[in-house]
């Protein structure tokens, strides 16, 4: 590592003040920066509190709670490609090396267009780069569907990173969260790649690997089935016809965008983001509680006009991108509300939200997505409702004690 | 008026460096209603161009007549008058257009652009400039109606007024129109990337 640290002050002076690579001197301190602690720290024995968790350790450490959910996302990515050729028997590291080279050409497409107009924005404002495209880039991959056309992925991280965090000044500015838009963008521009039968299973060879799906195989993910079923009851199937369950949901072996499939995985991301601190268990809490509520109350009046009020309220939880958004999207620091009773507020009504679109809209069969969008944009007010609320308390508390 | 504007100006200034539309954000909502495609997008500037010459005109005319009381109303009388006229014209002449511009040509009464106008410069001035500021700030106002147009109606449709612009081939190798681009929203992220450009451009506009 020493070398590494020698090597980088080597070359400092090039990026330096009259150096002659000092234009693209945001890019060496970007790395710099991400590879050890920032220099510019202030010493010890003065006033400030020291603690070496900066903007960079937190994202590193949400993409590191995001691991189990993208392994698993490979695995099943090669599952559910074999299930679709027929295969009965799974080989593990054949579906692993599958599911890698699914998904490794979508995550390299992002990163490249969303970090390349950061850095380009970076050197144009003369501003260091920021990393919060670290998280964002592994994000959009993880929430598509595997089929999604690569040039469809670049457009929509090229436009979300533009209108929705560039054009506000950047990571720490943006008012919704920049992956959701992308997922969001996708979803409005190219409806027919976003749902329905092919879109969550991987169908051909990836790069000459792995089978060749047949033409046809009917691969509709939970929700998407849901919304499109009549009559009495559910009736959901995996892409061999087996039915798929609560447990299934939980597990996560079915069709589904690439990260989201797995609840347990997810468990493990939450378990990460809680014990760091960098999640906020009063986000996931309410909103978990929200969507229970509101799954109660569909599930309470189902009727076959709206399919998914048959899904129990703990099924709400279990299918579909809801466990994922509230995890991983809800708890975004910078799109979340930022006081503690705002947080529950915040929470609570992107589970009622998320459940409410996914049963009484059929055209949108997840809601998830559209509610943290939703409550994006009602965070401020939130906060504004919650601080307003406590100076009024706080100024009658006042008036009454000098009476 | 205080300072003697040129005519030059009148007619040149709302193009740009005035623009009703991403400099004054005006007449907002037809650009959003009217700009899925191009051919609404150059009618409905059409009409708001020959409306607001004709009315500037008329209040123009009538200006010192008018009791300022009831200015607004006998303004409205006018535009009214004017808009049925482009309404029966295009219904007559253009069937298709006015069927898809539906209630939006019987809006324009409501248009911000044209109420400012009049309220602002033909009561105020003589016919011949009124004239030429209508027909500036209705080209002002057309002109980003076509841009717009132009950029929804091509990415989100692969055509320019009706006819195929992005060849087959392209849809072979898998490339698909954007379905956003039809949805209002985008009209509006189009005339912020309209604004965007024009005041880089034009640094003193704040």
């Amino acid at each position: 590592m020493s070398k590494l640290r020698k090597y980088l002050d080597r070359i400092r002076p090039h990026f330096e003040e009259g150096g002659k690579l000092h234009a693209f001197h945001s890019v060496f301190d970007g790395f710099d920066t991400f590879l050890y602690t920032p220099r510019t720290t202030s010493g010890a024995g003065e006033v400030h509190i020291h603690d070496s968790i900066d903007s960079k350790r937190t994202m590193i450490i949400v993409v590191l709670a995001l691991m189990p959910c993208f392994f698993f996302g490979m695995y099943n990515t090669g599952y559910q490609h074999w299930m679709a050729c027929g295969e009965t028997v799974f080989p593990f590291w054949q579906l692993m090396l599958y599911g890698l080279l699914t998904i490794l050409p979508r995550v390299a497409v992002t990163y490249l267009v969303g970090l390349g107009i950061e850095f380009v924005v970076a050197q144009w404002r003369k501003e260091e780069i920021q990393e919060g495209f670290l998280v964002t880039g592994i994000l959009i991959p993880m929430i598509c569907p595997v089929e999604t056309p690569l040039w469809m992925l670049a457009v929509a991280t090229a436009f979300s990173v533009i209108f929705v965090k560039e054009v506000f000044g950047g990571t720490g500015y943006n008012i919704f969260n920049v992956a959701l838009v992308a997922r969001a963008f996708l979803f409005f521009a190219y409806p027919a790649h976003m749902s329905g039968d092919k879109a969550f299973v991987s169908a051909g060879s990836v790069f000459g690997y792995g089978p060749v799906a047949p033409d046809s195989f009917s691969c509709a993910t939970p929700l998407g089935q849901i919304a499109a079923s009549t009559g009495n009851g559910l009736h959901l199937t995996g892409i061999d016809g087996s039915a798929i369950g609560s447990w299934d949901a939980f597990l996560g072996l079915i069709p589904g965008s690439f990260g989201e499939t797995s609840v347990i995985c997810i468990l493990i991301g939450a378990a990460i983001l809680l014990l760091t601190g960098i999640g906020s268990w009063r986000i996931m809490l309410s909103a978990v509680a929200g969507a229970l509520l509101m799954g109660w109350i569909a599930n309470s009046c189902a009727t076959p006009l709206y399919p998914a009020s048959y899904l129990t309220p703990v099924d709400q939880l279990l299918y579909g991108g809801f466990a994922f958004a509230v995890v991983f999207m809800a708890t975004d620091p910078v799109t979340a509300s930022r006081t503690n009773t705002g947080k529950l507020l915040y929470g609570f009504l992107i589970g009622v939200v998320a459940v409410l679109i996914r049963t009484y809209n059929n055209g949108y069969p997840e809601g998830a997505m559209l509610a943290v969008l939703l409550m994006n944009a009602f965070a401020p007010l939130i906060d504004y409702c919650v601080v307003q609320r406590n100076i009024s308390r706080r100024l009658n508390r006042a008036k009454t004690q000098v009476r | 008026m205080a300072e003697k504007v040129s005519n030059k100006k009148i007619f040149l200034n709302p193009l740009s460096k005035d623009n009703p539309v991403i400099v004054q954000i005006l007449g907002i909502c037809s650009v959003l209603a009217v700009t899925a495609k191009l051919e609404p997008a150059i009618v409905m500037g059409l009409s708001v161009i020959a409306v607001l010459a004709f009315s500037n005109v008329i209040i123009s005319l009538i200006r010192n007549t008018i009791p300022t009381n009831i200015r607004i109303i006998v303004q409205l009388v006018v535009v009214a008058g004017l808009v049925v006229i482009v309404s029966q014209l295009l219904q007559a002449y253009a069937y298709d257009v006015s069927k898809q511009l539906s209630v939006f040509i019987g809006l324009i009464i409501t248009n911000c652009i044209l109420m400012g106008r009049l309220e602002a410069f033909a009561m105020a001035n003589r016919p011949w400039p009124s004239f030429l500021d209508g027909v500036g700030n209705g080209a002002g106002y057309a002109v980003i109606l076509v841009i717009v147009g132009f950029f929804r109606e091509l990415l989100g449709s692969g055509t320019l007024l009706g006819y195929q612009v992005v060849p087959q081939w392209c849809y072979d190798h898998g490339y698909v129109n954007n379905g956003l681009m039809i949805l209002p929203p985008m009209a509006l992220i189009v005339v912020a990337c309209i604004i965007w450009v024009h005041r880089s451009i034009n640094k003193d506009i704040e």
